[in-house]
């Protein structure tokens, strides 16, 4: 059982991608099988329900809940303006007068003599759903939203902040070792995916959000800079709806870690096109990756790579953990018995050798392959 | 099948990342656990089936048995034969996340805490708790109910008889919200109701038509009694007609089992009431997880869970510590470490997991964070598992009416404990058997006397859904196999200068003493399935159980960590000077021996 217990993260030139784009509520398909779409189209429309006043109606009227119903301007179902009269209660001749009023437009839901509350929902929220990718409609799901298909090139990265962006691919970096900071980012990138190499800075971050920059790729963050950038610590990796200005992609972790060269010649060789990206990122039961993705007609179908990748002696491995954390390496050894570690704890572990020559043992748990 | 004729037991627990299967055989009159498998949980896409997994889960008892278990056709063998089949299949299972359920109450300490004690007892996550006076409005409520998509919702509210009209209002809101099930978009949500009971007719209008709606005796019937039974059985029960049948494969793994499937943390929840009861002892069991923390604890019969959310090893390990704060992680190290660096390591065990220490100060690091989730998560314990006491345990109108302060009083009395028990990778799978008693006693501060003892590899929530079936099985393994023996904490309470005279210690059969000081630990050998008569004689200042400065004359247990005496105080002080308290942790490892270069 030699199984890498961390897959490792897909980056691919070619791959065919499907992306299923469902609304959060059934609406309306804007789109059919076969139609070209590009990442801007809106392809689904829908209504969510408007927000929920509730007006407390006998308190306004001081009356009891079941007076309510019998007071009332408005029925179920009937709109009102806001400050609109929707009660009233006269008595000896207009001498008791009081009114209760609607706080906001809406329409009239629900009128209860038991509370003597009245429920106005505000106007429907409009929700429109872009392609996300240039591609082709290949399924529509019912009145739910379509499958979107595209060929291209894959990447997904460890973490991401930020939600759905798509602009063009701007190299920063000249190698990915190089730290990407404020000089490097140009005022003219509005639009632009930045790529940099090992570690971002805050004011690097600043300056593209500022200059309108819609993504930055990058090795490594300190999560001090992370912290700052979404105004709070990150304790869980389930991100994605930070607004932050733009979106942030994190290939290989915390610290300065150049970004892995296949990743980097990727974008490199894609520069200049346009590319989706997605920082959401859940790092739990049922991963959720953040992605870049480069549609290119070039490509060719490819089949998903296997769940759990098989280790092998001569495999390409990353060490992952503290206190080899990001070195590289090729697995020599793939011993069968548990062996026992500094911490006393008997693991199974492979035998790597860094491509500085140094010779290290490691817990299988502390390695990540490296997809050829 | 009788009792007398089950031979052989299969048990699976369906984790939200791990499938474990467990193999119990009859030896004689002795049930013992004879293997154990393991395989990835296969809810999630691409697989959508959880039985994938169980059965590749069995496929490893197999291989490791040399016991068939599952037929070509993809069936269990039953009943067992001398080489194949089991008498006997049960499961639990956490996987998709667990049950995750809203609470709806009228006041916050009130209603709403024992509808959100019942969602716990029944094993549940409890998303949010909604109240008349949790500080939102109305729509606030509603977006939040809409926000959540929990697998049900439980409201309570009102005593029987008494207000019924907010009651009405807070199921309004909910009927509003129109939520929606996380589960099977199209099936209406499971409402549980179990409020004032003259409210049934308008909670019915209410909710009816917009939910799949189910009452259930009022649990909170009057201001002085509590009846969570009924509402946690409802909860178990649409948990299983509901929530399970929508996860995929569910419908043919609850077509196997012998029992009802149980959500995990029900079954282990199970467990340490029989255990309690059986041996009529006060315990507290902590499951430290990669994502949460669960804390079980049985007081004077009385049985509370809480459930921390983000307070894990792993995926949660960066949320321990910005919810403790890196200094109270830090004080529990022997050598200064640069905080930024520190950071970026604590994230990277975030977003890679599964991955393990490999040098000693990657471990220590990694058990001081345990030490603040594990204190964390009992510090919240502590707040819920407070107020009234369950059914039949009622308490005088006068004590009802002053809630806050009653409400504030927890039922947690450490002095009182009798067994603590952890689980979990963390505790379960530190090297040294010493480590875990030493998280277990700086994150519990256990006081007077307490058995310390962990579960060697986490198979209580299998033989909490066994004990519904075959109880004495159940029992027999969890004494024998389950749980590791770590020894006995003795802990008396109180605080004095370190190095002043603090306890004396009399070993009753030799007459052996040792004499201990204040601010010290010491670890003397006593071995498992060791039991010595003890007299415990502390000075004035301090109490060990009978009160202050009074002697006691007890029993204590060995265990792979022996006996600990710990009189550094309770509660445990740290030296405020950061050297001075990395000498002094130096200090205390090397006299419990906890690392290999103490």
């Amino acid at each position: 059982m030699a199984q890498a217990y961390t897959p490792g993260l897909t980056v691919t030139d070619s791959i065919t991608i499907r992306k299923e784009r469902r609304l959060p509520l059934p609406g309306r398909v804007l789109v059919s099988v076969g139609q070209a779409v590009s990442a801007e189209d809106v392809v689904a429309a829908t209504e969510l329900p408007g927000n929920v006043h509730t007006v407390n109606v006998a308190h306004d009227l001081n009356v009891n809940g079941e007076e309510v119903p019998r007071l009332m301007l408005k029925a179920e179902g009937d709109p009102v303006e806001a400050q609109e009269p929707i009660a009233e209660y006269k008595a000896l001749w207009g001498i008791f007068h009081a009114v209760s009023r609607s706080p906001a437009a809406g329409t009239i839901e629900n009128i209860s003599p038991v509370t003597g509350q009245v429920l106005v929902r505000g106007p429907a929220l409009p929700v429109e759903l872009t392609a996300y990718i240039d591609g082709t409609i290949v399924q529509i799901l019912g009145d739910e939203g379509v499958m979107v298909e595209c060929g291209g090139a894959l990447l997904q990265g460890i973490l991401g902040i930020g939600g759905e962006a798509h602009g063009e691919l701007a190299l920063i970096a000249e190698s990915p070792d190089q730290r990407l900071t404020a000089e490097h980012i140009a005022k003219d990138c509005a639009g632009q995916v930045l790529v940099g190499g090992s570690l971002v800075s805050l004011e690097a971050l600043e300056h593209a959000r500022e200059a309108g920059a819609v993504g930055v790729i990058v090795g490594g963050i300190d999560a001090a800079v992370l912290d700052e950038l979404i105004g709070e610590r990150l304790g869980v990796a389930i991100t994605g709806h930070e607004e932050v200005g733009l979106t942030l992609i994190i290939t290989e972790g915390f610290g300065e870690l150049p970004m892995a060269q296949r990743s980097f010649e990727l974008l490199k060789a894609h520069a200049g096109q346009q590319a989706s990206l997605n920082g959401a990122t859940q790092i739990r039961a049922g991963v959720i990756r953040p992605e870049v993705i480069i549609p290119h007609p070039s490509s060719a179908e490819v089949p998903p790579e296997p769940i759990i990748a098989e280790l092998k002696v001569g495999s390409s491995v990353r060490l992952i953990r503290d206190p080899y954390f990001g070195i590289l390496g090729t697995i020599t050894a793939l011993p069968e018995d548990l062996q026992e570690i500094e911490t006393e704890s008997l693991v199974r572990v492979v035998h790597v050798r860094s491509d500085d020559g140094d010779e290290l043992t490691i817990p299988r748990a502390n390695i990540e392959l490296i997809q050829q | 099948m009788n009792l007398e004729d089950i031979g052989v037991i299969l048990a699976t627990d369906c984790g939200s990342t791990t499938t474990k299967a467990i193999l119990i055989v009859r030896e004689g009159d002795a049930y013992r656990l004879q293997v154990r498998g393991e395989a990835p949980t296969t809810v999630e896409a691409p697989f959508e089936d959880v039985t994938i997994g169980v059965r590749n889960a069995i496929a490893e008892v197999e291989e490791l048995s040399g016991r068939r278990l599952v037929d070509p056709d993809g069936r269990l063998i039953r009943p067992a034969t001398e080489t194949k089949g089991a008498d006997v299949y049960v499961s639990t299972s956490s996987a998709g996340g667990g049950l995750q359920v809203a609470v709806v109450g009228l006041v916050r300490r009130m209603t709403a805490e024992s509808a959100q004690r019942a969602a716990l007892g029944a094993g549940a996550i409890v998303m949010d708790a909604l109240a008349l006076d949790d500080g939102r409005l109305a729509h606030q409520r509603i977006e939040r109910l809409r926000q959540l998509r929990p697998d049900m919702i439980l409201i309570s509210g009102g005593v029987d008889g008494g207000e019924e009209r907010r009651v009405v209002e807070m199921a309004e809101l909910v009927a509003a919200a129109k939520p929606r099930a996380r589960l099977g978009a199209k099936f209406k949500l499971p409402v549980i109701y179990a409020g004032n009971v003259a409210a049934r007719p308008r909670i019915q209008e209410a909710l009816g038509e917009a939910t799949a709606l189910t009452t259930v005796d009022n649990l909170r019937p009057t201001l002085e009694q509590e009846n969570l039974g009924p509402a946690r059985t409802e909860i178990q029960e649409e948990f299983l007609q509901h929530v399970m049948s929508q996860a995929p494969g569910y419908s043919e793994l609850m077509a196997w089992v012998d029992a009802d499937i149980m959500p995990t943390p029900a079954a282990v929840g199970e467990i340490i009431q029989r255990i309690a009861r059986d041996e009529g002892i006060n315990i507290v069991g902590v499951d430290i997880g990669g994502a949460t923390t669960d804390v079980f604890s049985v007081f004077d019969g009385t049985f509370n869970r809480t459930v921390s959310a983000n307070l894990g090893m792993s995926y949660s390990i960066a949320n321990v510590v910005a919810a403790s704060g890196l200094d109270n992680v830090l004080r529990w190290l022997e050598r200064e470490i640069d905080a930024s660096k520190l950071d970026n390591r604590i994230r990277n065990k975030m977003i890679r997991p599964t991955t393990v220490p490999q040098w000693l100060e990657g471990l220590k690091l990694e058990q001081a964070i345990a030490r603040e989730a594990l204190r964390l998560a009992f510090a919240q314990h502590k707040l819920l598992a407070t107020g009234l006491k369950g059914i039949q345990q009622e308490r005088d109108i006068a004590q009802a009416f002053d809630q806050t302060r009653a409400g504030e009083e927890t039922l947690v009395d450490m002095m009182s404990l009798d067994l603590l028990v952890g689980s979990g990778g963390a505790l379960s799978h530190a090297p040294r058997r010493v480590q875990a008693a030493m998280m277990l006693i700086d994150a519990f501060q256990p006081e007077g006397t307490t058995r310390l003892a962990v579960d060697s590899i986490f198979m209580m929530p299998q033989l909490g859904v066994l004990a519904q079936v075959h109880p004495e099985a159940a029992r027999q393994v969890f004494l024998r196999d389950c749980l590791v023996r770590l020894g006995t904490c003795i802990a008396p309470v109180g605080q004095s200068r370190a190095g002043s005279p603090c306890i004396s210690l009399t070993f009753a059969d030799t007459g052996e003493r040792l004499d201990v000081a204040a601010g010290e630990l010491m670890r003397v050998g006593l071995t498992e399935d060791t039991v010595r008569e003890v007299i415990i004689d502390p000075i004035r200042r301090y109490d060990i159980g009978a009160g202050r400065g009074r002697a006691i004359r007890t029993q204590i247990e060995g265990g792979a960590a022996g006996l600990i005496i710990d009189t550094r105080g309770r509660p445990l002080q740290l030296p405020e000077d950061p050297a001075q308290r990395r000498e002094t942790a130096v200090a205390w490892a090397q006299a419990v021996d906890l690392y290999p270069d103490s």
